[in-house]
C-alpha cells in the first residue's frame, strides 16, 4: 500500500470526485465531508511522503509497472517533496474554509459541482507537482487549468464570466505554448521523461530546436505565474472569483505553476544550459525586478481589497523569479522559502478579503472604515499576514526576503538587491491602506472608551476563521522555526542546482 | 569578561510580551488590564535589577534562544552597555506605566487596550535591542519596535495625526531598509554579524566600502534622528504625552542611538574609526544637528514640539561624543543616554501634566501657571536646569566628559560647538521658566479651574527628577560604573 501511495494521491481523488458528483446529486450535505476527507488523505500522504524521502531518498514510481522512457513515471525528490506538502496545506485550509464562503457566493444548485471542480483542480495540481513525465506535466496542467476556468465563473458576480473567458484565452495560449515546447523537446530527443530529458538535451544544446523550446516553455509557464507584462488575466481573475476559489488559485496554483517553471528550467534544461549556454539570466532578473515594482505600484492604486491583493500577487511572483534570476543556493533558497511564505500569507490575506465580504457584501475600501472594531481577529490576521507581506521580522516574509537579498549581493547584482529591498517597502504602501482604513479611519473614533462595535457586523464563523488564524500565526511561527525549515530546502536547492 | 548562560535575559524580555498578551484578555475590565501593566513592569525592573550585580562584577549573560538566519541565531548577551539602556528603560517604563494610566484615564482617551497593549510589546522590543547579542537580533527586535508604535503615534486618528504616522512608518521603515542592507553587507564581509568589544570589521573590506557600510548604518539608525533625518520626530508629537515620553525617553530614540554606539564600539571600533576618518563624519553631522534643532526650539510656541527639538539637538550629543573617539568622548556618550532620558522624561511629564491639569500645549499660554501648579512647574525648571548642564543635576555629568573628550581627542573646535550649544539651551529653556514661574496671565480667572494633576502622574514627575539629582552626587551607582566597564570592554583597558 505504501509503496502506491504516489499514484494513490491522484487516483484515489479522481475516485472521490466522482463519489461527490454522484452522491452529492442526492443530498448536496455529502460533498463537504468527502471533499475534506480527500484532500485530507492527500495532505497526510503528502507528509509521509517528505518524510520518506528525507529519510531514504528520492522515490520513483512506475505507473503501471510500466519502466520509462516508455511508460509515465511519478518522481518525489526534496524539490517536489518540499511543495506538495505546501500545495496540500493550503488546499486543505481552503476545503476547511470554503463552505460557509461558498453557501454565500455561490447559487446552490452549483454546490455540487463546485466541490467536484474543486477536488479535481487539487489532484490536477498534485499530478503536475510528482509527475516525472513532461507530457504527462502538461496534461495535468489542463486539468487543473479548466477546473480553475470554471471554478472562477461558478461566481454570482456577472463579471466572472468575463474574467474566466479571459483567463481561458490567455491560459489556453500558455497551455499552446507548453505543448508545443514539449513538442520541439520531443522531437530534439525522443522522449519525454524529465530525467531522461536532462541526460539527452545537452548533446543538442546548440539546436535550434532545443532554443526554441526553452523559449516556449518559458513565455507558456510565464503567462500561468502571471509574470508582469503577462499577468493581464490575473487581476479579473483574481477579484471575480468566489473568495474560496481565489484563495486555491492564489496560493496553490499558483505556487505549481511556479514549480513547474522551476522544475523544466532546472531539471529538464539544467543551469549549465539557461546561465552559460544562453544566458538569460540577467533578462530574468530584470524582468523580475520590473514586475516587483509594477505590480506594488499597480497595486497601492487599487481602491479594492481583493484587487490590491491580486496586484500585490503579481509584485510577489517577482520574488521568486527574481531567485532563478539569482540562480545561486542562497538566492535559491530564499526563492523556494518565499514559494511557502507566499502561499501562507497571501491564502490568509484573500481569507481575510473573503471573510469581510462574507460579513459586509463589500471589499471596497471605502466600505471598510473602523471594521477592525467590529472584526477584530480578522483584523489582527491581515496585520500579521501583512507585517510578513512587508518583511518585518521575525516573519516568513522577513526571512526570504533576508536569503534573496544575501544571495543577490553574494551574486556581486547590487542594484537589483537595492530594487528588492525598495519593493518592499512599496508593500508597505498596498498593505497599510488597509490598516490606516480598518483600524485608524474616523468613523471608528469614540470617545470615553474603547472601540464599540457597530450593530449587524460580526466576526465570520468559526470554519472561516480558524483556518485564516491559523496560516496567520503559520507566517510567524515559520518565521521563527526557518532554520529546521532549510533543512528541507537546501538539499531541495542543492538538488536543482546539480541538475539532477 | 566572563560569559555566563542565564535564562534572565529572555526572562526580561518575555515578560512585557505576556503582559501583552494578558492585556488584550482582559481588556474589558480597565483596572485588571491596567493590573498587568504595572505588574509587567515592576517584574520587568526586578529581572533587570536581579541581573545588575553579575554585570558589575564583570559578567556578561548570555542566551542563544534558535538559529534564525545565516549570519546570527536570535541570541541576547547581556553587557554593560546593554545594561545601561536596559536599566534606564525598565525604570523610567514602569514611572511611565503610572503616568500613562493617569494621562489615559483623566482624558478618557479612547482605545487605551490597544494603546497598552502597543506599549508593553514596545518595551519588549527596547529591551531586547538593548540585550541583542548580534546584528541580526539587534535588527529583528529595532523592526518591530517601529511597527508596533506606529499605533501609538496615530492614536488620535485625526487626519494630522494619520500624516504623521505616514511620515513616521516612511522615515523608520526607510531607515530599517539601509540597515537591513548593512546587516547582510556585513555578514558577507566578515562571516558573523555577532558584537565583538573593540569591533570585528578591521581589514575586512577596503576603507571605501567601509566608509559607505558605515553611512548605511547611519541611516539605519534613523531612530537617533540626526539632521535632516529627523523630521519624523517632531511629527510623532500629535501622539499623546505618555508616547512622546516613550519615545523621547525610554526606548525609541534612545534605541537610535544605542545603535550607533553599539556599531561603534562593537562592529567598527574606535580606532578603524579613525583611520577611516569616520569621526569627522560623525562630528560634522553631530554639531550640524546640535545648533541647528536648537535653533529651531527657539521658534516653536508649542512647549512639546520645542522640547522635540530639543531632543533632537540633545541626541547629537552622543554622536559628538562618538565622534571624538576618545575614552572620555565615549564615557560622555554613553552616560548621556540615562541622563538625557531621566531629564526628557520629567520634562514630557509636565508638558503632559499641564495639558491634563489645564489643557493647554502652548507656552504663550503658559503664563503663570506656576501659581497653580507649583510642584510640576519647579520640576520642569530643575529638568531644563538639567538639560542645560548645570548643577546639582546629572546633565553637568555628560557635558564634563564630552568637554574633556573634546580636549583628549584633540578636537577642541567641538569645545565651542558645546559652549553654544549651552547657551542656546538656556535660550530655549530660561522663557519658559520665566513664563511658568513669574508670567503673569493675561486673564487672571482663567487660572481658577487649574490645578496640580492626579497624583499618578505627579509622583513620576518627582521621581524622574529626584533621580536626575540622585545621579548628580551619586553618578556610580550604577550608571557610571557600568559605562566604565563597557568602556574598558571596547577599549582592552583594565578595568581600575
Amino acid at each position: 500500500m505504501i509503496e502506491h501511495l504516489p499514484v494513490l494521491l491522484v487516483t484515489v481523488p479522481i475516485v472521490a470526485a466522482l463519489l461527490i458528483l454522484l452522491l452529492g446529486w442526492h443530498d448536496s450535505r455529502f460533498c463537504y465531508p468527502l471533499t475534506l476527507a480527500t484532500i485530507l488523505f492527500q495532505f497526510a500522504g503528502g507528509i509521509a511522503l517528505l518524510i520518506e524521502v528525507m529519510r531514504e531518498g528520492t522515490i520513483h514510481y512506475y505507473l503501471g509497472g510500466w519502466a520509462p522512457p516508455l511508460g509515465i513515471e511519478f518522481v518525489i525528490d526534496t524539490f517536489n517533496g518540499y511543495i506538495l506538502p505546501i500545495v496540500l496545506l493550503l488546499a486543505l485550509a481552503t476545503a476547511v474554509y470554503a463552505r460557509r464562503s461558498v453557501e454565500k457566493e455561490i447559487k446552490p444548485e452549483k454546490i455540487v459541482s463546485f466541490y467536484v471542480l474543486f477536488q479535481l483542480l487539487v489532484t490536477g495540481l498534485v499530478g503536475m507537482t510528482i509527475t516525472g513525465d513532461i507530457f504527462n506535466l502538461y496534461v495535468f496542467l489542463e486539468i487543473s487549468s479548466i477546473a480553475a476556468y470554471t471554478l472562477i465563473a461558478s461566481s454570482r458576480k456577472p463579471r466572472a464570466y468575463v474574467a474566466a473567458l479571459n483567463y481561458l484565452v490567455l491560459g489556453s495560449i500558455a497551455g499552446g505554448f507548453v505543448l508545443l515546447g514539449i513538442g520541439n523537446l520531443y522531437v530534439a530527443t525522443g522522449t519525454l521523461n524529465m530525467a531522461d530529458l536532462a541526460r539527452l538535451l545537452p548533446a543538442s544544446y546548440g539546436l535550434a530546436t532545443v532554443h526554441t523550446a526553452f523559449l516556449l516553455l518559458v513565455i507558456g509557464f510565464s503567462i500561468k505565474v502571471a509574470l508582469f507584462p503577462l499577468h493581464l488575466w490575473l487581476p479579473d481573475a483574481y477579484t471575480e472569483a468566489p473568495s474560496a476559489v481565489t484563495v486555491l488559485i492564489s496560493t496553490v496554483m499558483a505556487k505549481v505553476s511556479v514549480y513547474a517553471m522551476f522544475r523544466v528550467i532546472f531539471s529538464v534544461f539544467t543551469t549549465a544550459y539557461f546561465v552559460e549556454t544562453v544566458p538569460v539570466t540577467e533578462l530574468i532578473l530584470f524582468i523580475a525586478a520590473v514586475a516587483i515594482v509594477a505590480g506594488a505600484v499597480l497595486a497601492i492604486a487599487q481602491e479594492d481589497l481583493k484587487r490590491m491583493l491580486a496586484y500585490s500577487s503579481v509584485s510577489q511572483v517577482g520574488y521568486i523569479v527574481f531567485a532563478l534570476g539569482v540562480a545561486n543556493q542562497i538566492a535559491l533558497e530564499g526563492g523556494l522559502l518565499h514559494i511557502l511564505g507566499h502561499a501562507v500569507m497571501k491564502g490568509c490575506l484573500f481569507m481575510v478579503a473573503g471573510v469581510i465580504i462574507y460579513r459586509l457584501g463589500t471589499s471596497s475600501f471605502s466600505d471598510l472604515k473602523g471594521v477592525a472594531a467590529t472584526m477584530p481577529v480578522t483584523c489582527a490576521a491581515f496585520a500579521l499576514a501583512g507585517a510578513s507581506m512587508i518583511g518585518v521580522p521575525p516573519t516568513i516574509g522577513f526571512a526570504s526576503k533576508y536569503y534573496l537579498v544575501l544571495g543577490a549581493l553574494e551574486a556581486g547584482h547590487w542594484v537589483y538587491a537595492a530594487v528588492l529591498l525598495a519593493g518592499s517597502l512599496l508593500a508597505v504602501g498596498y498593505i497599510w491602506r488597509f490598516i490606516e482604513v480598518a483600524y485608524f479611519s474616523a468613523s471608528s473614533h469614540h470617545e470615553g472608551g474603547d472601540h464599540h462595535p457597530a450593530p449587524g457586523v460580526r466576526e465570520a464563523p468559526l470554519s472561516m476563521l480558524v483556518p485564516m488564524v491559523i496560516l496567520s500565526i503559520l507566517c510567524l511561527v515559520l518565521g521563527i522555526f526557518v532554520d529546521p525549515l532549510m533543512k528541507i530546502v537546501a538539499p531541495a536547492v542543492s538538488l536543482l542546482l546539480g541538475g539532477a | 569578561m566572563v560569559d555566563v548562560t542565564g535564562l534572565l535575559p529572555a526572562v526580561t524580555v518575555v515578560i512585557p510580551l505576556l503582559a501583552a498578551v494578558m492585556i488584550l484578555v482582559s481588556g474589558r475590565h480597565e483596572n485588571i488590564r491596567d493590573g498587568f501593566t504595572v505588574a509587567a513592569a515592576v517584574a520587568m525592573l526586578v529581572s533587570v535589577v536581579a541581573m545588575l550585580p553579575s554585570i558589575l562584577s564583570g559578567e556578561r549573560i548570555t542566551i542563544s534562544l534558535i538559529p534564525l538566519l545565516p549570519g546570527g541565531d536570535l541570541a541576547l548577551r547581556v553587557d554593560a552597555f546593554g545594561m545601561v539602556f536596559a536599566l534606564t528603560a525598565a525604570v523610567l517604563w514602569l514611572l511611565n506605566s503610572f503616568y500613562s494610566i493617569g494621562y489615559m484615564r483623566s482624558l478618557k482617551e479612547h482605545a487605551q487596550t490597544r494603546f497598552f497593549f502597543c506599549l508593553a510589546v514596545a518595551i519588549a522590543a527596547a529591551i531586547g535591542i538593548a540585550f541583542s547579542a548580534n546584528l541580526v537580533t539587534l535588527l529583528v527586535f529595532y523592526e518591530i519596535l517601529t511597527i508596533i508604535t506606529y499605533p501609538l503615534v496615530v492614536h488620535v486618528e485625526t487626519p494630522e495625526a494619520m500624516a504623521a504616522g505616514r511620515k513616521y512608518l516612511a522615515y523608520l521603515l526607510i531607515g530599517g531598509i539601509f540597515f537591513l542592507a548593512a546587516v547582510i553587507l556585513t555578514y558577507i564581509l566578515t562571516g558573523t554579524t555577532g558584537f565583538v568589544p573593540g569591533g570585528f570589521l578591521a581589514g575586512s573590506a577596503p576603507p571605501l566600502t567601509l566608509q559607505i557600510l558605515f553611512v548605511l548604518f547611519m541611516v539605519g539608525f534613523v531612530k537617533a534622528a540626526w539632521m535632516p533625518l529627523h523630521g519624523w520626530l517632531p511629527a510623532a508629537m500629535v501622539a499623546p504625552t505618555p508616547v512622546s515620553a516613550f519615545l523621547h525617553a525610554v526606548a525609541v530614540v534612545t534605541a537610535g542611538v544605542f545603535g550607533i554606539v553599539r556599531i561603534a564600539g562593537w562592529v567598527y571600533g574606535m580606532d578603524l574609526l579613525a583611520s577611516l576618518g569616520l569621526g569627522t563624519l560623525l562630528a560634522v553631522i553631530a554639531s550640524f544637528t546640535i545648533i541647528t534643532a536648537s535653533l529651531f526650539a527657539l521658534t516653536e510656541d508649542n512647549l512639546k514640539r520645542r522640547l522635540a527639538y530639543s531632543t533632537v539637538s540633545q541626541l547629537s550629543y552622543i554622536l559628538l561624543g562618538v565622534s571624538m573617539l576618545s575614552i572620555a568622548g565615549m564615557t560622555g556618550a554613553m552616560a548621556h543616554i540615562p541622563i538625557h532620558a531621566f531629564l526628557k522624561i520629567t520634562l514630557f511629564f509636565v508638558a503632559g501634566a499641564v495639558i491634563v491639569a489645564a489643557g493647554r500645549e502652548r507656552i504663550s499660554d503658559m503664563k503663570g501657571i506656576g501659581r497653580k501648579m507649583p510642584v510640576t512647574a519647579v520640576m520642569f525648571s530643575a529638568a531644563a536646569i538639567g538639560i542645560c548642564g548645570l548643577p546639582p543635576l546629572s546633565g553637568l555629568i555628560s557635558k564634563v566628559y564630552l568637554a574633556l573628550g573634546a580636549v583628549e581627542g584633540g578636537v577642541p573646535i567641538l569645545l565651542i560647538v558645546l559652549i553654544a550649544s549651552t547657551v542656546l539651551n538656556a535660550a530655549y529653556f530660561f522663557p519658559i521658566i520665566h513664563t511658568m514661574l513669574l508670567g503673569r496671565p493675561d486673564d487672571e480667572r482663567s487660572l481658577d479651574s487649574v490645578s496640580e494633576p492626579p497624583l499618578t502622574m505627579l509622583v513620576p514627575i518627582v521621581l524622574t527628577t529626584v533621580a536626575s539629582v540622585l545621579i548628580f552626587f551619586f553618578p556610580s551607582m550604577p550608571f557610571m560604573d557600568l559605562v566604565e566597564i563597557a568602556i574598558g570592554e571596547i577599549t582592552g583597558s583594565v578595568i581600575p
